[in-house]
């Protein structure tokens, strides 16, 4: 923890390894974290195309590229079972701990906060790198269990015992893998919150920090306090399993049959009570990031002030802390009392009350301005109503009498990818074309970005939308055959197709981001200036574009004003930026 | 914090010391003979979280310099100490609070 | 640029990056055991009796089944080194290094002889068949005195090192050195203070 020498980094010449691959600029690192998420997210999202191919056709070969793969998961290209659980769980597992999170605070936080700050680094330049190794591990491990003999692990990204509990090898080595997320995790945790406290530039008060710094300081908080109960879950899910205990097993568990050979007297609960405080916080890692991004973006692109900035900042501080009382509303079936579900219910209700104030300050900083249809502000935009709609269909799964029905339906699952797919990964798309100039000096190609946006987000509509209708008619989340073994599913099983069809076409509406995102570092349109977008933050103003090397600023920067003075009456350009006396 | 100290403060922080190590070991010495009185459950637990908390209170006060630490910290541990009770609260409830606890208590006699 | 308050402390907030990276880390670690007692006290108040059935025989109290003077050694052990640690910093704040370095060598020593008593005891429940699939009360025994004895084996670990190579850094940055040692201290105490929940509630309820 104490090691953290910096001396005399920016001094030297450094070798290539040093410089690149194990560096300990958080700039690279930034870089580092966001390509490796970026690849997790395309694996996590080939995964479901794979599963959507057996959805809409249950049990028809997968042509051209069916073949490719092994006996044991698709003979003769026909999925298996087996193979549909782990794809499923894995899927799960790798958007949200893998792609979502590193991407939103491991990339964007670690490239962007010491910026916006006016930081030299982060606090602890050799553990951020730690961080990113340890990450890089638990992802390795996570993929690798694909090539064990019984596969990866099937059940399902919560691993609810008893079934995870007497799993195939696969399930442990997704508590490995999960035990080096989670040490990355706190790590990068413990070094944004010390240097969003510590390393502020003068006159970065509080009240100047923009808006993406508070959600990431919040961000920070809910990693540092909500994870560590997950790693005593998974430390003890893993003695269940490799040592024989039943901390998680009741007395009496007959499997396939046969009573199982335990000394039982363990509770299945309560894996899922330490679970849910960590991945009800963990919902807001994903979306509190994603606020901060469309929050700058917003601001830049309506040349105005955001309207209501510290109403969102109380509201971003009330979000951090309610999230850690809210947990239990996944679990209304498990048999809770209704004093205790009473109380989930009422926290469930007051949670969402300042979402929608961020959100409606957000759409209220939109009235009157002069928009600029940038590509970064096309995402932005579409966030908010899609975080809205995502935010309105979780309100009946937050109150008992309508998320007993709904539970485990397919409901559950539009309403959530409503929140992080069209939500918070529109969120990260839109931040990518944004700072895309500040990490390379080049610009992405906006027509491509046009139909990189346009694809996405309509093709993303119809993949989620249908989803929530099915929900409605009963269809469980976990159906190999997607429902079509179900009497009550055949009214909506035309669904699965048009799912499918979109999920594919949104795949390929992936191909120009990707090639856009390569293309444009060689052959992008250079930045005119160090701050193409006009913006007021200090990651534009007092450093250039890409910036220098170790150290960011030549100088250190002083802060004057707030965070988004733009269009400020009788000053000479539209922006005021914050480190202009 | 240790730069602005003189020779004869860290001396009496020195004296300090050791007398909370003296209450430490007689704190210890009681929680230990209480639990061979086998007392009742309540009676017992509450004696020994009370006396553990008030050496935990002595370590972190003292050796830890929490007493005239920076708020900062404070309001980090409280705010840490706070989720931690809200946890152990809400987790004892749901044990307590859950459908057919009766039908459960019938079958294992649990008090 | 350099980063700022790698020593002195930031005017606003009073503290150095190191010391408040550690309480945070301790945040941290407060949660993860928190969790841990969490579990224990799911599981104890929905088990009919506790410890409860081991190898065909009823227990019903902790003490019939773990060597509570052993504890009660390894608890006067952990909270003596604790006093030394804070010495061995008090030593450097009076630039006295040779008392440094043997209440530092006190506090590695003290962190040896916990961990024999702990093998010792484990050895003990390995040698009568009580392993922690046996029952719900040791399994939570083993992995909560496990945790922690991991956590005492890193913190030997760290002033082992402060101890022998990473004291060079007296003579180049005694303020450095001091900010460090106090932070070690910082954890170390931690540890101390884990074990003196752990102690009771394990062994004595």
């Amino acid at each position: 923890m104490s090691d953290h020498d910096h001396d005399g980094h920016a001094h030297h010449q450094e070798s290539f390894v040093r410089k690149y691959i194990f560096s300990t600029d958080h700039k690279v690192i930034g870089i580092q974290y966001g390509l490796t998420s970026l690849l997790f997210l395309l694996i996590g999202f080939s995964l479901m195309m794979l599963m959507r191919w057996q959805l809409a056709f249950p049990g028809e070969a997968l042509p051209l590229i069916g073949s490719l793969f092994s006996d044991s998961t698709m003979p003769d290209g026909v999925m298996q079972p087996e193979f549909y659980n782990q794809l499923g769980a894995m899927h799960g597992t790798i958007m949200v701990f893998l792609g979502i999170v590193p991407l939103a605070v491991g990339a964007f936080g670690n490239y962007i906060v010491p910026l916006q700050i006016g930081a030299p680094d982060m606090a602890f330049p050799k553990l951020n790198m730690a961080s990113y190794w340890v990450f890089f591990v638990g992802g390795l491990i996570m993929l690798s269990s694909f090539w064990l003999p019984a596969g990866a692990a099937k059940a399902g990204w919560t691993s609810y015992p008893p079934l995870a509990d007497i799993e195939t090898t696969g399930q442990t080595m997704w508590l490995f893998g999960m035990i080096f997320l989670i040490t990355s995790s706190l790590l990068g945790a413990v070094n944004f919150l010390t240097t969003i406290i510590q390393l502020r530039a003068p006159g970065m008060t509080l009240w100047r920090m923009p808006f993406f710094v508070w959600a990431q300081l919040v961000t920070s908080f809910l990693l540092l306090l909500a994870f560590p109960p997950l790693e005593a879950a998974g430390v003890l899910q893993l003695f269940d399993r490799l040592v024989g205990t039943s901390f998680f097993l009741p007395s009496g568990l007959v499997v396939s049959g046969e009573l199982l050979d335990v000394a039982g007297g363990g509770s299945p609960l309560l894996w899922q009570h330490l679970f849910w405080f960590l991945a009800h916080p963990e919902v807001y890692v994903l979306i509190l990031p994603a606020m901060g991004i469309v929050a700058e973006i917003v601001a830049n692109n309506t040349r105005k002030p955001l309207w209501g900035y510290r109403v969102m900042v109380y509201s971003v501080i009330f979000l951090g802390f309610m999230s850690f009382i809210v947990w239990a509303h996944h679990m209304f079936i498990t048999g809770m009392g209704t004093a205790l579900s009473g109380f989930f219910q009422i926290t469930t209700m007051i949670i969402s009350i300042p979402s929608v104030i961020i959100l409606s300050a957000l759409f209220l900083s939109l009235w009157g301005a002069s928009l600029r249809f940038t590509t970064p502000m096309l995402f932005a935009l579409a966030f908010l109503p899609m975080f809205g709609l995502g935010g309105l269909t979780g309100l009946p799964l937050g109150l008992a009498p309508t998320d007993i029905p709904l539970h485990d339906t397919m409901y559950v699952i539009g309403h959530f990818h409503y929140v992080v797919a069209p939500g918070t990964i529109l969120a990260l798309f839109a931040g990518i074309y944004y700072w895309y100039p500040k990490a390379t000096g080049r610009m992405l190609n906006e027509p491509l970005g046009k139909i990189h946006f346009w694809g996405s987000a309509i093709s993303m509509n119809f993949i989620f939308f249908p989803m929530l209708i099915q929900g409605l008619a009963g269809v469980s989340r976990r159906l190999y055959d997607g429902g079509a073994s179900y009497e009550f599913a055949q009214d909506v099983i035309h669904y699965n197709e048009t799912m499918s069809i979109a999920a594919w076409v949104l795949g390929l509406f992936q191909l120009p981001f990707i090639f856009n995102f390569f293309w444009s570092i060689w052959k992008g349109k250079k930045v005119e200036n160090d701050n193409p977008w006009d913006a007021t933050t200090l990651e534009w103003t007092a450093t250039t574009s890409p910036p220098l090397g170790h150290g960011n600023f030549e100088t250190a920067p002083t802060v004057y004003r707030g965070p988004y003075e733009y269009s400020v009456p009788g000053h000479d350009t539209d922006f005021y930026p914050q480190d202009q006396p | 914090m240790a730069d602005s100290h003189s020779m004869e403060e860290i001396q009496k922080h020195v004296r300090v010391y050791m007398y909370v190590f003296g209450t430490l070991m007689v704190l210890t010495v009681v929680t230990v003979a209480v639990a061979y009185l086998h007392l009742n459950i309540w009676p017992a637990l509450i004696v020994a979280l009370v006396i553990a908390s008030i050496k935990a209170g002595l370590v972190a006060g003292y050796f830890m310099h929490l007493i005239g630490e920076k708020k900062l910290i404070m309001y980090i541990l409280a705010l840490t100490g706070t989720f931690l009770v809200i946890m152990f609260i809400l987790f004892i409830s749901a044990y307590h609070d859950q459908v057919g606890r009766a039908a459960l208590e019938m079958v294992y006699h649990v008090a | 640029m350099q980063i700022p308050y790698t020593v002195e402390a930031r005017p606003d907030t009073g503290v150095n990056n190191a010391k408040l990276g550690v309480w945070l880390f301790l945040a941290s670690e407060i949660m993860l055991f928190g969790g841990l007692f969490s579990a224990y006290i799911f599981l104890r108040v929905g088990s009919p009796e506790w410890p409860g059935d081991i190898l065909g025989h009823t227990y019903t109290s902790a003490s019939e089944i773990l060597n509570v003077p052993l504890a009660f050694v390894n608890t006067i052990v952990l909270i003596a080194s604790s006093v030394t640690i804070v010495l061995s910093w008090a030593a450097l704040a009076m630039g006295n290094f040779k008392k440094y370095r043997i209440y530092m060598g006190l506090t590695v020593l003290a962190g040896f002889g916990f961990l024999i008593i702990k093998a010792i005891e484990y050895s003990d429940k390995f040698s009568h068949g009580y392993l922690p699939a046996e029952n719900n009360f040791l399994g939570i025994y083993f992995v909560m005195t496990g945790l922690h004895a991991l956590h005492v084996i890193g913190g030997m670990i760290v002033n082992g090192y402060f101890l022998g190579p990473g004291a060079k850094m007296w003579k180049s940055d005694p303020k450095r050195f001091m900010s460090r040692i106090e932070v070690a201290g910082l954890y170390w105490h931690f540890v101390d203070l884990v074990w003196i929940f752990l102690f009771p509630t394990i062994y004595l309820i």
